[in-house]
């Protein structure tokens, strides 16, 4: 695939000032750049995304091989349509009919002047303002268990303890939790708490009196609790489910995908896998949900880089929500995603996307929570700046009632915020985590994806650099890849609709 | 027009004027844990 993202002069610019030596120099000599296309081909589209605006533009080959060379051009201030079709010409070299070159000139000026393309970032003196914003608590991620009934090989939490010892969250705690959430969520009307371990349903009592507690301060305080499990299903029996179904607004069921995938990296402490057990539990979940509501989710290692294979195995047991996504890992571990594995990689998310393409034409579609992209109704742009909120919206609680900035941080004693009885105490952490947004990340600022993933995870960055302030480059590389593929798939969706 | 197609997308400068009421999922909450997406969550006013 050609990357036309770079925005390195371009040589095309140079070779501008012999042939139209007329032109004002400022036009030739590249100023900071304030506009950002990101130009890729995928799956036979030709896509245009104009990254300041979220436009996207699916173009032929002329307007694909034009629009680079215009870009700076109209940056520079040159927008008549006979100076730009000559420059597409004489310096892009087109070889295509003038009054088409000039059809094309116009409608990319027509959508420039609409604010559909080459659009500036206006968005960075916006985000010092957002850096400022009074923060409100809105999700909690309740450490239920720090223990499991897996031993998981790939586990940040080390087999559910997370470096320390196994426990069990109290009702009281759990309770001074909801309490904490609900006196630090200002005006926030909709609170998440995801029930998280180890295994929360080995302690599945105190999450029953938690969500119980939590409905009875929903009308007193103008509040709306939404609730999550993500379980390994070992233990899913019908009680445990019709409570699911009853309180649980999502429920994220973990496998990995096809047995002998699955149970390598999925085995219970005694090492037997752990498919057979929760494959038919985890239909019966989706089933009980009319296939909606849930994920199954999955984690591919090096041990399968073709998880293609892993997602559409889960689509063919019949499940619709289907989330698999890479493992962070240091490099030292054996299962780690390597450099190297990348290229391999990219192709499994395109043949994966061309794949739901066909079954979707084929009237059996799935969703995969990674090529999932909402251009019409997705997040605003203060959403996007300013990251999963980690640290200041969002804070994982452990079974003992210490606040971490997520359950990524939890067990590294450097991020201890605070706990349920004396609140937040380190206001400097959660200072940090507040200031961390897309422009605060040298990396992303060059990024095209930076308003999709926005700015990545904190967490991985801190792991693989020691700051929250970097980026965890494999992951953003994938990142990358599966934007891409949601919006092909976007462009093709739109194509089927037309047709 | 006849060179280009233009999906519908959500303007994001627009979203700045009446943006940010906070009240949409916070991404790890959905289904990914170990990294950050944003772009697939639907705004709250939207819905």
């Amino acid at each position: 695939m050609q990357d036309l993202s770079s925005d390195k002069p371009s040589l095309l610019l140079f070779c501008f000032i012999g042939e139209f030596k007329d032109l004002p120099v400022f036009a030739i000599r590249k100023a900071k750049k304030n506009t950002m296309i990101h130009c890729y081909k995928n799956n036979g589209y030709n896509i245009v995304l104009d990254v300041n605006s979220g436009s996207v533009h699916v173009v032929d080959e002329m307007v694909y091989d034009m629009i680079q060379l215009i870009e700076p051009l109209y940056e520079q201030g040159i927008k008549d349509a006979d100076t730009l079709t000559a420059a597409a010409l004489h310096v892009g070299g087109l070889k295509f009919p003038e009054d088409e070159v000039k059809e094309a000139v116009l409608e990319i000026l027509e959508l420039a002047e609409a604010q559909q393309l080459f659009t500036k970032d206006i968005y960075e003196n916006y985000v010092d303002s957002f850096k400022d914003r009074q923060t409100v608590v809105k999700a909690l991620c309740l450490h239920i268990a720090h223990d499991c009934n897996l031993a998981c090989k790939y586990c940040f939490a080390e087999e559910g303890e997370y470096h320390g010892r196994r426990a069990l969250m109290s009702f009281e705690v759990g309770k001074k939790a909801l309490d904490f959430l609900v006196a630090n969520s200002g005006n926030r009307v909709n609170l998440e708490v995801d029930f998280f371990g180890g295994e929360p349903t080995l302690n599945f009592d105190v999450v029953k009196q938690i969500v119980e507690y939590g409905r009875s301060l929903e009308k007193t305080n103008n509040k709306k609790f939404r609730f999550t499990l993500t379980t390994n299903g070992v233990l899913m029996n019908d009680e445990i489910l019709e409570f699911a179904n009853k309180e649980m607004g999502n429920i994220v069921l973990s496998i990995d995908g096809r047995k002998e995938v699955n149970d390598r990296m999925r085995p219970f402490r005694g090492g037997q896998g752990s498919y057979d057990i929760i494959v038919p539990k985890f239909k019966k979940v989706a089933d009980s949900r009319n296939q909606m509501n849930y994920y199954v989710r999955g984690t591919y290692t090096h041990y399968n880089l073709d998880f293609s294979e892993d997602v559409l195995h889960l689509a063919d047991l019949g499940f619709e929500q289907i989330s698999v996504e890479p493992v962070v890992a240091q490099p030292t571990d054996d299962y780690a995603i390597r450099e190297e594995d990348i290229p391999k990689l990219k192709e499994e998310y395109d043949k994966l996307a061309v794949e739901m393409l066909k079954r979707k034409k084929e009237g059996r579609p799935f969703n995969f929570f990674h090529f999932m992209i909402d251009l019409q109704g997705g997040p605003c742009v203060a959403k996007r700046l300013s990251g999963c909120g980690s640290g200041c919206e969002y804070l994982a609680v452990t079974p003992w009632g210490d606040f971490y900035p997520c359950h990524q941080f939890v067990g590294n004693e450097a991020f201890l915020m605070g706990n349920v009885d004396d609140g937040i105490v380190r206001d400097d952490i959660r200072y940090e985590f507040k200031q961390c947004n897309v422009y605060a990340k040298e990396k992303c600022r060059k990024c095209f994806a930076k308003f999709y993933c926005s700015g990545g995870c904190a967490a991985n960055s801190y792991n693989f650099h020691g700051k929250i302030t970097d980026v965890y480059e494999v992951g953003c590389e994938l990142q990358r890849k599966r934007i891409e593929c949601a919006i092909m798939m976007k462009a093709a969706e739109a194509e089927f609709t037309e047709n | 027009m006849k060179h280009i197609k233009t999906l519908t997308t959500r303007d994001l400068k627009e979203s700045m004027k009446k943006g940010g009421c906070g009240e949409c999922q916070t991404s790890c909450q959905s289904a990914c844990k170990t990294s950050c997406t944003v772009g697939n969550q639907t705004c709250e006013k939207l819905k």
